[in-house]
């Protein structure tokens, strides 16, 4: 057993919060440097190199990248080896306050869905995972909710085909268009049960963009047939025209049910942030 | 105000000074509640610009936070109420739809995009911010801005034409 505090996973996810939120993920940087010397459009062009000057002046200045700072959603890869003194969930979110108000970040949680109230930091929507070993994994992801907004899950027939199932993943992106702040990232999750489906399509985005794929294989190139076929449509950055629209789609599967397929988009704008450590 | 703003087309840019307030959901749902009511409003919307905004929390030694634009279709449906009470002009993201373009021909307003996605860099252009209504909504409260140079595309135009319908 290794023991693990939880004073020591506040002081983490509070560092997180900041890293996340001040500095914009390598992956995401590379995907609209690449993007910015592609794009023939020139007002496209003009966008991207504002959004790639916004993210060295969020660094440089720690100031955060974008000033919707998210729902903080926290995941968690917890080794069946460790143990936690103290309590977890309250430490994770005395994380996320102290983090959010050192980094000057911003309030955006209401403690009740429908009556709403003033906004605060907190509460943090935490998954868990237990896994094997003996660390503790800690992955923090500030998720905008202009793009959280644009979520679709839709239950095909197991029947359903290919092509299907890219037509509600383009269309989706299409339903979305200027609104969600394009170049998006599109996290599909495809599998499991419903719900399952929804968190799959999250955690298709803490992968890195592009970068991380395997060259061969069924899903890496369905995902860079859709990278392509959605930078066709002609959205580009703030829905202006050009071929950015899309920095890359992640697909995450998971076994189903004989009866269905779900399939869940979850996209994220051009400020794809998230933060890792492990302990 | 905006000069000569009944000449800008969508897919212009302006670089502009002067006066907006930010305003996003809850603050416009007061806003049109206190229209509604004929009750006075916190601030003169008479040639007013509103920025569909919810700073950060302002870092020490800054003018303000993080100010990007927030999605501009959820103000929709209070949006032909405030022009008809004297608003101007709006700055956000994304499309509107159609009754909003429709209320912008018809008062002759004018709808902005700004950079989307970039908070950090927009904060640059802001030279003075004060808090001036509904505190109790944190960032969602309304901030009189001082801006400078503050970039701008014309979204949709004082003729009801919009840049995403070409």
């Amino acid at each position: 057993m290794r023991i693990i505090s939880a004073d020591k996973i506040r002081k983490a996810v509070s560092d997180l919060c900041i890293k996340a939120n001040l500095i914009l993920r390598e992956d995401a940087l590379f995907a609209l440097k690449q993007a910015a010397t592609k794009e023939t459009n020139k007002k496209a062009k003009k966008i991207l190199r504002a959004i790639i000057d916004n993210a060295s002046i969020a660094e440089s200045e720690k100031l955060a990248i974008c000033q919707d700072t998210g729902m903080p959603v926290v995941f968690l890869e917890i080794g069946q080896d460790v143990k936690i003194t103290g309590n977890l969930i309250q430490a994770i979110n005395r994380g996320v306050e102290s983090g959010y108000a050192k980094g000057y970040l911003r309030s955006s949680i209401v403690k009740d869905p429908l009556f709403r109230g003033k906004p605060g930091y907190t509460p943090a929507v935490v998954h868990r995972d237990i896994v094997e070993g003996s660390k503790l994994k800690i992955t923090v992801f500030p998720k905008g909710f202009g793009c959280e907004n644009k979520t679709q899950l839709k239950m095909f027939k197991p029947v359903a085909n290919i092509a299907e199932i890219k037509k509600f993943i383009i269309d989706a992106v299409k339903a979305a268009g200027p609104d969600a702040c394009p170049p998006y990232v599109v996290g599909v999750g495809i599998g499991g049960t419903a719900d399952y489906a929804c968190l799959l399509a999250k955690k298709a985005l803490l992968r890195k963009i592009q970068k991380g794929l395997s060259p061969k294989g069924a899903l890496p190139e369905l995902e860079r047939e859709l990278l392509s076929e959605i930078n066709k449509l002609g959205i580009g950055p703030m829905g202006l025209g050009g071929k950015t629209t899309a920095l890359g789609v992640n697909i995450e599967t998971y076994p189903t049910h004989i009866a269905g397929m779900p399939v869940c988009l979850n996209i994220s704008c051009h400020a794809l942030r998230s933060a890792t450590v492990i302990l | 105000m905006i000069p000569n703003s009944e000449k800008l087309k969508a897919g212009d840019e302006v670089l502009f000074s002067g006066t907006i307030y930010t305003a996003r959901d809850q603050a416009h749902k007061r806003l049109a509640k206190a229209i509604a009511n004929k009750k006075k409003l916190p601030i003169n919307l008479k040639g007013a610009i509103i920025y569909y905004c919810g700073p950060t929390a302002t870092p020490k030694g800054k003018v303000i936070g993080s100010c990007g634009p927030t999605t501009s279709s959820r103000m929709d449906e209070f949006t032909p109420l405030l022009l008809k009470a004297g608003l101007k002009a709006m700055i956000g993201k994304g499309s509107r739809a159609a009754e909003v373009s429709r209320a912008i021909k018809k008062y002759k307003g004018v709808y902005f995009l700004t950079y989307a996605g970039c908070g950090a860099l927009l904060s640059k252009y802001v030279k003075r911010a004060k808090l001036v209504a509904y505190p109790d909504l944190g960032p969602e409260a309304i901030y009189k801005l001082e801006v400078k140079y503050f970039p701008l595309i014309v979204g949709i135009d004082s003729k009801g034409r919009s840049i995403y319908e070409k």
